[in-house]
């Protein structure tokens, strides 16, 4: 798939902003102790629904036709990408009237109203990363993305990212330490179970894909001289060695990397706002590859022999 | 009603005309222009509903050329219309066509994702998805003769390789067709039961080769004879 640089910041940005939303409002309404009570919540609930707002300016890019994507909330019953349009919308006076509660009782602790409100934006938050995993895990045509691995990372790497943001914002505390560690390896495991899966080839062929299964298919022309649509969009393909590099960067940088500054320099604002910028790097590059890797199967009437 | 075509990859040639009848149709039809890019350029590209690929199959000298046009099957469960979050694209009910409703559609490319035969593309001008209409515009017009109330590309096909009917009707040509040539789905386990059917080539007896036509036709020459038809013609 062609890499597009307006869904793969869509996604960076608005999945840090909806981990960081959730690891708030978790905070706040069950009392965790992840950030000091008062306007540090207020400013790091601001900074989550920014980086959440140019998310989705992000996203509008990659439309062709921008004056009606006012459409998109109409079909929520059948589509993710309506669904997630929804959910998106639908968090903002949750977490508006949240910000505004804490803010108004700052420095003091919140009440129940404010607690029941920060619940509800986390479920609105987790239903809106969820929508945007299941927008690619809901192919069929796409063996790569078609996996509950797809919206569990993005889940993940969602929340990893809100909570080194945290880390930051809270001046190291102890707990948002530990939580952001945890959470680290937690992805990293479940972004390594991900390319062993995508390892194994499945699904059609060009056997299946043109009905001739009992003999070799290969394809004399492809009946166009120059690119089209569907090369353009789907055709994307990138070298073994390259991939593998890419591959190695992004873990390194998204996850060892910020762990071991973490683990060896005992919460410094420096060292953690610069685990966090890695971090970003590293999924930026996670989320590059997510795209570049995923081959679909058009692919195979164009003459690949598998996906 | 479930109208569809059924494609004889047997009979077809692979000339490209169903393509090009198609592009002439549709360019002025209902979802037209079907915008062309640099056109008279080095790279000419351009939005088509309809694209034929050669190939291969088996090794030579057993080998096939196979030419497969490929456009919308219109499948009965369309995840193009499914995942679409405008409701630009949709499935009639009366008669199976899905069809993108240009005024809606706002060109995020996703139904082209989840299409796994390549038949909707993007029109970068108007920045709309486009795909085969089944020539909606003609199959219901009344201003045609009847026998032209078919898809321009079945009507155009110089090797009668295309049919077009309804496959609700078990009497119809194309269900008579996929009935007794055994046709068959593209890509069935995507799980999408794609309408539209292609027909295997037909089982015939292979072409004799010059070789082995020689070696069971021709009777062996002795040497004698040689012998004797090298001494005539020296002598005259």
């Amino acid at each position: 798939m062609h890499p597009a640089i307006s869904v793969i910041c869509f996604t960076l940005l608005s999945g840090a902003g909806y981990g960081l939303i959730i690891l708030l409002c978790l905070d706040s309404a069950f009392d965790i102790g992840l950030v000091q009570v008062g306007l540090r919540q207020v400013v790091l609930g601001v900074v989550a629904l920014v980086l959440i707002t140019i998310g989705l300016l992000c996203s509008t890019f990659h439309l062709a036709n921008r004056k009606n994507a006012w459409r998109a909330f109409f079909r929520f019953r059948t589509s993710w990408l309506s669904r997630e349009g929804v959910f998106a919308v639908l968090l903002y006076p949750f977490a508006l009237v949240w910000v505004f509660m804490v803010w108004s009782a700052a420095p003091m602790g919140v009440g129940i109203a404010a607690k029941i409100f920060a619940v509800l934006t986390v479920l609105l938050a987790i239903a809106t990363l969820g929508s945007t995993g299941m927008i690619y895990a809901c192919l069929k045509t796409i063996r790569q993305w078609n996996t509950a691995l797809t919206p569990t990372n993005y889940l993940l790497l969602g929340l990893m990212l809100g909570a080194l943001i945290l880390l930051v914002g809270s001046s190291g505390k102890e707990a948002t330490e530990k939580l952001a560690l945890g959470l680290l390896a937690i992805a990293c495991v479940s972004k390594l179970i991900y390319y062993y899966w995508i390892g194994h080839p499945a699904g059609p062929t060009i056997n299946s894909a043109l009905g001739f299964t009992r003999a070799t298919v290969r394809l004399l022309d492809v009946g166009h001289g120059s690119g089209n649509f569907l090369t353009d969009e789907f055709g994307y393909e990138l070298a073994r060695t390259k991939l593998l590099w890419l591959r190695l960067i992004s873990v390194v940088c998204a996850f060892f990397l910020p762990a071991l500054l973490l683990v060896v320099v005992d919460r410094h604002i420096f060292t953690d706002s610069l685990a966090m910028v890695i971090a970003f790097g590293g999924v930026f590059v996670e989320r590059w590859l997510f795209f570049a890797e995923a081959r679909h199967v058009v692919n195979l009437y164009h003459g690949e022999q598998r996906t | 009603m479930k109208l569809g075509l059924v494609i004889d990859l047997d009979t077809c040639v692979g000339c490209h005309a169903c393509a090009v009848a198609c592009k002439q149709w549709n360019t002025s039809g209902t979802s037209g222009p079907l915008t062309d890019y640099d056109p008279y350029g080095a790279e000419p590209a351009g939005v088509w509903f309809n694209r034929i690929r050669h190939y291969e199959v088996d090794e030579y000298p057993n080998s096939k050329t196979i030419n497969a046009p490929m456009s919308c099957m219109h499948c009965e469960d369309a995840a193009c219309v499914t995942v679409c979050p405008t409701g630009a694209s949709y499935k009639r009910e009366e008669d199976g066509i899905v069809l993108i409703d240009q005024d809606k559609c706002m060109g995020c490319n996703y139904c082209a994702w989840a299409c796994p035969y390549g038949a909707r593309e993007l029109d970068r001008e108007s920045g709309t998805m486009k795909k085969c209409t089944l020539c909606v515009d003609r199959i219901y017009d009344e201003n045609l003769p009847e026998a032209e109330r078919q898809p321009v590309c079945v009507l155009t096909c110089p090797s009668n390789a295309r049919f077009f009917g309804d496959f609700d009707n078990p009497d119809s040509e194309v269900s008579q067709k996929v009935r007794e040539r055994g046709g068959y789905a593209m890509m069935p386990e995507a799980g999408y039961q794609p309408t539209n059917k292609y027909l295997p080539p037909r089982q015939t007896p292979l072409v004799e080769t010059h070789a082995e036509k020689a070696a069971t036709t021709e009777k062996p020459v002795s040497q004698i004879q040689r012998w004797i038809a090298q001494q005539l013609a020296r002598q005259s």
